[in-house]
């Protein structure tokens, strides 16, 4: 009877501290002196893994007087929902994830880093088919509503078609491979490393890849606008590892062999295969290319191509009644959509701090 | 005697005591969400209870802007399609070699190690197999079912069929029944509702193994909505999706106990004695 009574007392004490963490943790965001990153696997990320397991990460955290933890997560959605939920302090993602995950969920987010864009690294591919338009009428697989099914609507748009002329079929980023050995699938559209294997099928043909869209599929490091504020030490230890880390990529040495081989076995291939991927990623390498990226007019407008697309498929929220519902806001000043609700802030400050050599 | 194992609910007190857990969960929800809320209006993660209402709303009771469906209904119809398809092909694949491990030696000889070997075969291991095999459509997501369900079911009645008394067959043949009389007399009567009953056991694991197809890829499908709506984390269509399968998959149970009782009284009378 008494452990019944101990053990129910002991749930209830969970359950309280269970909702009264969730209710505090975005309270708690001043004065913190640690913090957690998130990423994933991915050519243009690759340089986060290195600059934590190499204790770059570490030195510029330790030169700001604060510790950040850089933690892999294998799921990418997952990590941007976690980022979103309030456990992570930023975390990597695209442009579009950006918007629709965390800004549309009303979690103001800055986006620190305009790392590269994908610059054919994201495709689509055609069995038995020579061209783009021979994708009317078929299912199309892809992962629905992610950068894949942006770039379609892109492609169809560039000759003439719409949703309407395809059939999408949402398949799984992990089960595309497998899926276009099977005899019925003919189309699809997805990124690398997948898309490099689904190319060396028999029959199949990139017929549209992202270089002719380039900037406007971007890979972002993403941080809590608010604890950014708070602690601005934060965005300085993060943007002085990533161009030390990207800085060690270029040296022709034995160095930056040594710190490309490392990111190649990290992301599961060799030397060649990330050269190759990296080939295919427009990866900004000085500050002074991402300043330049982030603070041009392109981006704006490849950002409300994206905003475009992420209303028409309904991926900006219950309460967004037009495509303006969520603030865009860049450096200078300039704001797409709603300025009273800006939720998705690119920042070039921080970078530029780096290219004035100011870290 | 005042002890507490012999203090029993009245026929209030039960519907009392069962509401408490539900009402409990439900303000715990409210609570924590109203914390969230309160930090952040547009928070996702749990969104009021009035947003599920107009999430139901929306996917409901109005066509969808871009296709004219109405969502829910014909993701639940595709669903309970593959469902009823998956379970239906593996209760009859379970009726047939089922009955047929457990009466006829032979077939035990033949077929019991084989089935035992590939009940032990995690289905969504080999699911990349069975797409190219039975590519990305219905088929495979079907397909996926039955491999994940029927080896149970299979077994489960070898296993009570090998469990009647052999007084029963010794008896029905010195009375000079056929061996297809004794199936359809003494041994089908007996296993019938006792295969429902192990249906009803396996219904948890045929929705996992449709909504882990439908995952994978679909064009619609309560699993399929889940997983595309994960991608935005509109947990205001995810959870009342969950609710609304688990409301599915007990109506399912309660029905199959409803065949049971109506067609079969003489299990629960039996229950008793054996």
């Amino acid at each position: 009877m008494r452990t019944l009574f101990k053990s129910a007392l002991v749930a209830l004490g969970l359950a309280l501290t269970l909702v009264t963490t969730a209710a505090q943790s975005p309270a708690l965001a001043a004065e913190k002196q640690s913090f957690r990153i998130a990423w994933s696997i991915y050519a243009g990320w690759m340089p986060w893994g290195y600059a934590a397991d190499s204790g770059i990460m570490k030195k510029w955290a330790d030169k700001y007087g604060i510790s950040v933890e850089i933690v892999q997560i294998n799921d990418y959605v997952e990590s941007i929902n976690q980022y979103t939920a309030g456990a992570f302090d930023g975390c990597v993602m695209t442009n579009m994830d950006a918007l629709t995950i965390p800004a549309a969920g009303g979690v103001d987010s800055t986006a620190l880093i305009s790392g590269d864009y994908s610059d054919g690294n994201d495709g689509v591919v055609l069995k038995g088919g020579g061209s783009l338009a021979e994708i009317k009428g078929r299912d199309v697989n892809l992962v629905e509503l992610s950068v894949s099914h942006y770039l379609l609507a892109r492609a169809l748009d560039s000759v003439g078609l719409s949703e309407r002329d395809v059939r999408v079929v949402n398949t799984a980023d992990a089960d595309i491979v497998s899926a276009f050995a099977s005899p019925d699938v003919t189309a699809v559209v997805t990124w690398n490393p997948q898309l490099s294997e689904v190319r060396k099928a028999e029959g199949a043909a990139m017929v549209f890849d992202s270089s002719k869209v380039p900037g406007e599929i971007i890979d972002l490091m993403v941080v809590n606008t608010e604890t950014l504020k708070d602690n601005p030490s934060l965005g300085k230890a993060l943007v002085g590892a990533w161009y030390e880390t990207l800085a060690l990529m270029r040296d022709a040495g034995p160095k930056g062999t040594e710190a490309l081989t490392a990111m190649a076995t990290a992301a599961g291939t060799d030397l060649e295969g990330y050269k190759a991927q990296l080939a295919t990623t427009k990866m900004f390498y000085t500050p002074a290319e991402a300043v330049a990226f982030a603070s041009s007019p392109e981006l704006v407008k490849g950002m409300d191509l994206v905003r475009t697309f992420s209303f028409d498929h309904g991926l900006l929220g219950e309460g967004a009644r037009t495509v303006d519902a969520v603030g865009i806001a860049f450096p200078g000043g300039t704001v797409l959509g709603d300025a009273g609700n800006v939720k998705l802030r690119f920042d070039a400050d921080h970078m530029r701090m780096a290219q004035e050599g100011k870290l | 005697m005042r002890r507490i194992i012999n203090l029993r609910p009245g026929r209030g007190g039960i519907v009392l005591w069962g509401a408490l857990p539900f009402l409990a969960a439900g303000v715990a929800y409210a609570l924590a969400s109203s914390a969230r809320l309160a930090a952040n209006p547009n928070d996702k993660l749990l969104p009021q209870l009035e947003s599920f209402a107009a999430a139901i709303g929306r996917l409901a009771l109005n066509p969808d802007a871009r296709t004219g469906d109405y969502l829910m209904w014909v993701d639940t119809l595709a669903s309970l399609q593959r469902l009823g398809m998956g379970l239906g092909v593996a209760t009859a694949l379970a009726l047939v070699l089922g009955l047929a491990i457990g009466l006829i030696p032979y077939v035990r000889a033949g077929l019991s190690p084989f089935v035992g070997v590939v009940s032990m075969i995690p289905p969504m291991a080999v699911l990349p197999v069975l797409f190219i095999v039975f590519g990305l459509d219905e088929l495979s997501k079907v397909v996926l079912i039955v491999f994940g369900v029927a080896p149970f079911l299979v077994r489960d009645l070898a296993l009570k069929v090998g469990d009647l008394p052999r007084e029963q067959l010794i008896k029905a043949q010195t009375l000079g029944a056929s061996t297809w009389q004794i199936v359809v007399r003494v041994v089908l009567p007996q296993m019938l509702p006792r295969l429902i009953d192990a249906v009803r056991l396996s219904l948890g694991p045929a929705w996992l193994f449709l909504i882990s197809a439908e995952a994978i890829a679909a064009t619609e499908g309560l699993g399929y909505r889940i997983f595309l709506v994960r991608r935005y984390m509109a947990m205001d269509v995810i959870l009342p999706y969950v609710a609304w399968i688990t409301l599915l998959a007990f109506l399912s149970d309660a029905g199959l106990r409803w065949v049971n009782a109506r067609f079969f009284p003489w299990l629960k009378a039996g229950k008793g004695q054996s």
